[in-house]
């Protein structure tokens, strides 16, 4: 009995062993996702690009370095205080890098980051001061912040019509992620002789937006810049529509233009504007061997048609950047089980240009990006693309961000956000 | 001085200046008003028949467009997808008797409260496990709903009716006649009064309380089909129609908990005010005072008319 015992003590040990050593085999990148709630139509399509690349990687590469990814999503609902719980569960377990997919939570748990020793990755959201790498060592917001994409935006309309005595209204979801790029109007409307409308929209509102356009139309601006989300894009475009807004004057942000938003409106839709910094469609050779390896085998939540569209794109990239990190950190350490602070470094140091992006099947899927220790945004640059009534069609080559209006801004956004924060974790670049 | 005339004179000057677009804003106004009173009307129902605030609405609304499309998708022709919606949502609402309330019956209202929360959270999961994530566009062209827009022109301007929202003002209040009907003067509605009143009682009378709360549920079900399908023409049919949902509360607290006209006079009261007000005097405070003016007169009332404009007054002797 007590032989007895003993070995099936022995087995359990030997089981909790295994166990423990294929989970500290893995490399841990959580992502907060919302496949539920208001949100979730466009939170199951970044959910799935961003986990898909991670899979394809384990299915055709065997991981990264040879050590298999863990892609553990963690449901927010979008939601700021579940995303801080998320967060605080992966304390200690050596995650490498969060993904918060929302700038509510990101404003939340960018003080967390480097006591915890991990990065975060906001890929074309959150605070974009955190683009001053030697502020922020923690945080990055590759390609591009918001304040660098309005700018961007302000240039296409200014190439477009001139901005010299216009009106631009700007319908802005009601909540840290559309309030972002008001500093930039409020700098920029002065300089370059524009008024600027702002209409906000509440999240409870979004779908609800009859007011907010008669504004628009008593208002009549020129153009109308959109910072949305969710239900309040397609809600925007058909109210738009409804009022005799021209739709040719009317541009979204990155987030603010993906199929989710137009596809069930089709032509009614048709010449509305959004800008973009990743390309759609399936022929880039990562995304065919994404439906080969994970799609179709259905090794992945994701339906055959969702893969080439703007959201599930974009989020892959996401994956790609990260993925990119980690091998660099490998590469730089020497270690395959690598730890946030060595991703961080790899972040730091990640090298995506137009011949890598050619060997990892993305030739002109995005701009060249280059990490740098005090540049966490990479100042990149977007393109304005147009629903034809079926599909987002490129219009414009990339139109890069006003790098002198923008780089003062962030400078002292970044030091006015860590002004009271004794103490406060900083870094310097040669 | 300036700030006394930008709220006292400068909108009517400018009512008076684009007569189009105040035309404009009362419509608008009264096309959201009786959509957010069908939404109300949902939650008035199971209100009368049980006493309590179902939680669950919203998503029923969710429910009713999502199914009613994808049965289309599946290649089932649109109004026998309304035929099918209208069976699952019976089955659903005698599901919902047989495991719910009959279990609590006499229990307090907070209990059965909970438990349409709980309930809320099984179709969440439920749906999105069997719809998916990804938004669709409301089926009302194969409906047979009349499709685009007329044009008034007046005074250099001009008033835009969709004809989606004709459609809907004119349905809401066929339905809140019909339901009205229903309710004051068939045998049904009167049992459905006496069992909100006292469950007991309503039992000791011979009333049968589970054939009323199947069928007020089912009815729920119909008012929220008509509402998925109105909402989601003009956004689209995806989760975030729940968040609208919940627009009734203040609705309710305008129009009284118990009362159907109370639900259309409250949602035309927050339909017209906040669409003029943010027009109007919005620009004052800032914009986006829709998100919150529909509340403010809901405090009022909870201040001065706590049972609403139609609700019954509680009386509880201590």
């Amino acid at each position: 009995m007590k032989k007895l015992f003993i070995g099936a003590i022995m087995t359990i040990g030997t089981f909790i062993s295994t166990i423990g050593l294929s989970l500290a085999d893995e490399l841990l990148v959580p992502h907060m996702t919302y496949r539920v709630g208001p949100y979730a139509a466009n939170g199951t399509m970044v959910a799935n690009g961003f986990t898909d690349y991670f899979l394809m990687l384990n299915e055709r590469d065997g991981g990264i370095g040879g050590v298999k990814v863990n892609p553990e999503e963690c449901e927010t609902g979008y939601k700021a205080q579940v995303g801080v719980e998320c967060y605080e569960s992966y304390r200690g377990k050596n995650a490498l890098v969060h993904t918060p997919n929302s700038t509510g939570i990101t404003l939340q748990i960018l003080q967390k980051a480097p006591e915890d020793g991990v990065p975060i990755l906001t890929m074309g959201y959150g605070l974009s001061a955190a683009a001053k790498g030697e502020t922020f060592p923690w945080a990055f917001n590759y390609p591009a912040s918001y304040w660098s994409q309005m700018t961007s935006i302000l240039s296409y309309i200014d190439s477009q019509s001139g901005l010299k005595g216009k009106k631009i209204g700007f319908l802005y979801l009601d909540v840290g992620y559309g309030r972002e790029p008001i500093p930039v109007l409020e700098e920029l409307g002065p300089k370059m002789g524009f008024e600027t409308l702002y209409v906000p929209v509440a999240g409870k509102e979004m779908q609800n937006q009859s007011s907010h356009w008669l504004t628009i139309r008593k208002e009549k601006p020129d153009w109308v810049i959109m910072w949305g989300w969710g239900a309040m894009n397609p809600t925007a475009i058909k109210e738009a529509a409804k009022t005799r807004f021209p739709l040719d004057r009317f541009i979204g942000n990155w987030w603010s233009g993906a199929h989710v938003d137009t596809e069930a409106l089709g032509s009614k839709a048709k010449g509305y504007l959004a800008s973009s910094y990743t390309t759609t469609g399936t022929s880039f050779p990562a995304i065919q061997d994404m439906i080969k390896y994970v799609v179709e085998p259905g090794k992945s939540k994701t339906k055959i048609d969702m893969p080439g569209k703007v959201l599930y794109n974009r989020a892959m990239f996401n994956a790609v950047l990260i993925a990119e990190a980690i091998m660099e950190a490998q590469k730089m350490t020497g270690k395959k089980m690598v730890t946030g602070a060595d991703v961080r470094l790899g972040l730091e140091n990640v090298k995506l240009d137009a011949a890598r992006l050619k060997e990892l099947g993305l030739e002109g899927f995005t701009a060249p990006l280059i990490g740098g220790c005090a540049d966490h945004e990479n100042g990149g640059s977007i393109f304005v693309q147009q629903w034809d009534g079926s599909d987002w069609i490129r219009q414009t080559d990339l139109i890069p961000p006003m790098t002198d209006v923008v780089q003062p801004l962030l400078t002292a956004a970044a030091a006015k956000y860590v002004s009271d924060k004794s103490g406060w974790q900083t870094q310097t670049c040669k | 001085m300036e700030i006394l005339y930008a709220i006292f004179i400068a909108p009517f000057v400018e009512m008076g200046a684009y007569p189009d677009l105040f035309i404009q804003a009362l419509w608008d106004g009264f096309v959201a008003g009786t959509l957010y009173g069908l939404i109300a009307l949902g939650f008035v129902l199971i209100f009368k028949a049980s006493g309590v605030f179902n939680f669950s609405q919203p998503i029923l609304v969710v429910l009713a467009a999502l199914s009613l499309v994808s049965f289309y998708q599946m290649g089932v022709p649109a109004w026998i997808s309304v035929i099918l919606v209208l069976i699952m949502f019976y089955a659903l609402a005698w599901l919902v008797e047989r495991l719910i309330l009959r279990q609590l019956v006499n229990q307090d209202g907070n209990i059965l409260f909970m438990s349409t929360i709980g309930l809320t959270f099984i179709i969440i999961g439920a749906a999105q496990w069997i719809f998916g994530g990804v938004p669709s566009a409301m089926i009302v062209d194969e409906l047979g709903f009349p499709n685009g827009s007329l044009e008034w022109p007046m005074f250099g301007g001009g008033v835009y009716f969709e004809m989606i929202d004709v459609s809907a003002a004119v349905i809401a209040v066929i339905m809140i006649v019909i339901l009205a009907v229903f309710f004051s003067k068939t045998k049904i509605g009167r049992g459905l009064r006496a069992v909100a009143d006292d469950h007991q009682a309503a039992l000791s009378v011979g009333i049968s309380l589970n054939q009323i709360w199947v069928i007020v549920w089912f009815v729920a079900g119909i008012v929220a089909l008509v509402t998925g399908i109105f909402w989601g023409a003009r956004s689209d049919v995806s989760f975030a129609l729940q968040i609208i949902g919940f627009k009734a509360l203040p609705v309710l607290i305008i129009g009284g908990f118990t009362s159907i006209q109370g639900a259309i006079i409250g949602g035309l009261i927050i339909g017209l005010g906040e669409k003029i007000f943010e027009i109007y005097w919005g620009p004052l405070l800032g914009s986006g005072v829709e998100g919150w003016f529909a509340y403010v007169i809901a405090l009022v009332f909870l201040l001065y008319r706590p049972q609403g404009l139609f609700g019954d007054k509680l009386i509880e002797r201590v």
